[in-house]
């Protein structure tokens, strides 16, 4: 009976949380202007977002009297470039982070004392800072400064903000790692180059892998940064595209569906993180099992 | 192996370029008048305009009872989560935290057309109801993961010394689960407190919250007291900050997202 409870409000929660993307999802599925009205079942809010749209404008041809209207097809071509710009600049954005972030770690680990504390200490702002204070305090970093605002500048939030994340994530692998192994591979003749290629980095790939991902999708999913740090040269992420949309009154009825793909991908990609961390742990059991058993 | 804390210069470098001088910039531009000579008259506008306090508490009302909400709704579901035997399947869990890999302006919209599907007029409810669905899993995660680690012989400590199932929870679980606790309030108080689009697409610009005076000062050129606006919530932040974090200072409790 308790069990039953617990399952039933875990569920019940679940569902209300996930009703909105399953509306999302089911809505992408007919092609109607405005959400909750289904027009019948149609794939082409699908097909439209992998055709662009000439320059985004509907033509018409005056032939005389009569006006041949046709139908605008596909997406705008700024949706595409906001997508692919998304996905640029949270590419690039997540490498640098992840090596200045690495990098960062091992000579944080290796401070003492109060300078320890205070690199710790200033790690920790970017991520307590509200999104809109990192914005903001950017935008007048910038306009002091005299940056023309673009990718550049809203690369550099987005590294203010994901460093310190990959920070967070290498870390613990650092801290896990027995020191001692560096200092015999140079025991045995290996560069300080060497050694940090061969000991440490393959010590700490996990956290830097870990770091990698949550920094690019902090970047996919970053909104208040960059809206205020990407100028007013028209240039859009998904993020404020979509902001920009939706403030124009609804929501292109193409973004039910990106959303769906969206949705599906991340899905997918979280549902064979964790057979694949399932089936690894297992593997290491066995692993183990089998050292135990040729010992004894 | 102490040459290598050099290591650390490029970031710190780099920190107090992107994040240290801009908040300092901040505090100049709010301390400064429109001559540019240093002045509190931003920082006296602000506390003279009656609409724009009351903005800044209504926000704060918002979110504290968003905040609220969540713990409320939040803790026992992390709680059953981390209960083997209530919940033995490791699916539930990546459910609740799947939807913050969601783009938040989406999620945001989606939740409208669902008010909108129902016929639920979008308006101050609708918005703290928007809030709660939006920042839940910030709350359930971290709670989750504190309860998971925790030993469970205190409990059965508490069991054996002749505690019910209420006290248990009461006296020992809640306790040793406040580091959740603290950064379950603050990754759900924080965003709610400086959100700005969320709320306004949530009721159609109806509601206004204080991001959102923030966001348009700024907007309109307006650098300095909109600075000045920034400094208050930067304030409000480091109090509740230091708040939560009174207790213990857990490094990591903060970032554990991934």
């Amino acid at each position: 009976m308790k069990k039953f409870l617990a399952q039933a409000y875990i569920w019940t929660l679940l569902l209300l949380l996930y009703a909105p993307i399953i509306i999302i999802m089911v809505f992408s599925f007919t092609e109607s202007k405005v959400l909750g009205n289904w027009t019948g079942f149609s794939t082409k809010l699908y097909s439209n977002l992998f055709t662009v749209k000439e320059s985004g404008t509907t033509f018409a041809v005056d032939t005389g009297e009569l006006v041949v209207r046709s139908a605008p097809q596909g997406v705008s071509s700024s949706l595409f470039s906001a997508i692919e710009n998304t996905l640029l600049i949270a590419l690039v954005a997540s490498i640098i982070s992840t090596a200045l972030g690495s990098v960062a770690a091992i000579g944080i680990f290796n401070l003492k004392g109060k300078k320890k504390q205070a690199m710790y200490f200033l790690n920790n702002i970017p991520m307590l800072n509200p999104d809109i204070i990192t914005g903001i305090s950017l935008f007048i970093l910038f306009v002091a400064v005299g940056l023309t605002q673009g990718y550049a500048t809203i690369i550099l939030a987005h590294i203010t903000f994901c460093t310190p994340y990959v920070v967070l994530c290498v870390m613990p692998k650092l801290i896990q790692m027995n020191p001692n192994t560096y200092e015999a591979a140079l025991d045995l003749g290996a560069t300080p180059l060497q050694a940090m290629w061969k000991v440490i980095v393959p010590h700490i790939r996990g956290g830097m892998v870990s770091g990698f991902l949550l920094s690019f999708t902090l970047s996919i999913d970053d909104f208040a940064v960059t809206l205020f740090t990407k100028g007013n040269e028209g240039l859009d992420t998904l993020s404020t595209y979509i902001y920009a949309d939706a403030r124009k009154g609804g929501l292109t009825p193409e973004l039910r569906a990106l959303s769906t793909i969206i949705f599906v991908i991340v899905l997918v990609s979280l549902t064979l993180i964790n057979v694949y961390s399932i089936y690894s742990k297992r593997k290491n059991i066995k692993k183990q099992y089998w050292r135990y058993d040729k010992a004894s | 192996m102490n040459r290598r804390s050099s290591w650390a210069i490029p970031y710190f470098i780099f920190m107090l370029i992107f994040v240290v001088l801009p908040l300092v910039m901040i505090m100049l531009y709010a301390f400064k008048d429109s001559n540019g000579s240093f002045s509190f008259s931003n920082i006296a506008t602000f506390f003279q305009q009656k609409e724009a306090v009351n903005t800044l508490i209504y926000s704060i009302e918002i979110a504290i009872i968003t905040t609220l909400l969540c713990l409320v709704i939040g803790y026992p579901a992390a709680y059953i989560l981390s209960r083997k035997d209530l919940n033995r399947s490791a699916v539930t869990i990546v459910l609740f935290i799947m939807p913050m890999w969601i783009n938040i302006l989406v999620r945001t919209l989606a939740t409208v057309a669902l008010f909108d599907f129902g016929k639920i007029p979008l308006g101050e409810g609708a918005l703290i109801f928007g809030m709660v669905y939006n920042f839940l899993p910030y709350m359930v995660y971290p709670i989750y993961n504190t309860l998971n680690k925790l030993d469970n012989s205190y409990v059965e400590a508490a069991q054996d010394l002749g505690a019910n199932p209420i006290q248990q929870f009461v006296r020992v679980i809640i306790p040793l689960s406040k580091p959740g606790i603290s950064s379950g309030v603050l990754m759900v108080f924080m965003p709610t407190i400086s959100t700005f689009a969320i709320s306004e697409l949530l009721t159609m610009n109806k509601v206004k919250l204080f991001g959102t005076t923030i966001q348009e000062n700024i907007n309109n050129g307006l650098w300095n007291y909109g600075s000045a606006l920034s400094l208050i919530m930067l304030v409000l932040i480091g109090v509740t900050t230091l708040l939560s974090y009174s207790g213990k200072g857990d490094e990591q409790s903060a970032g554990g997202l991934l």
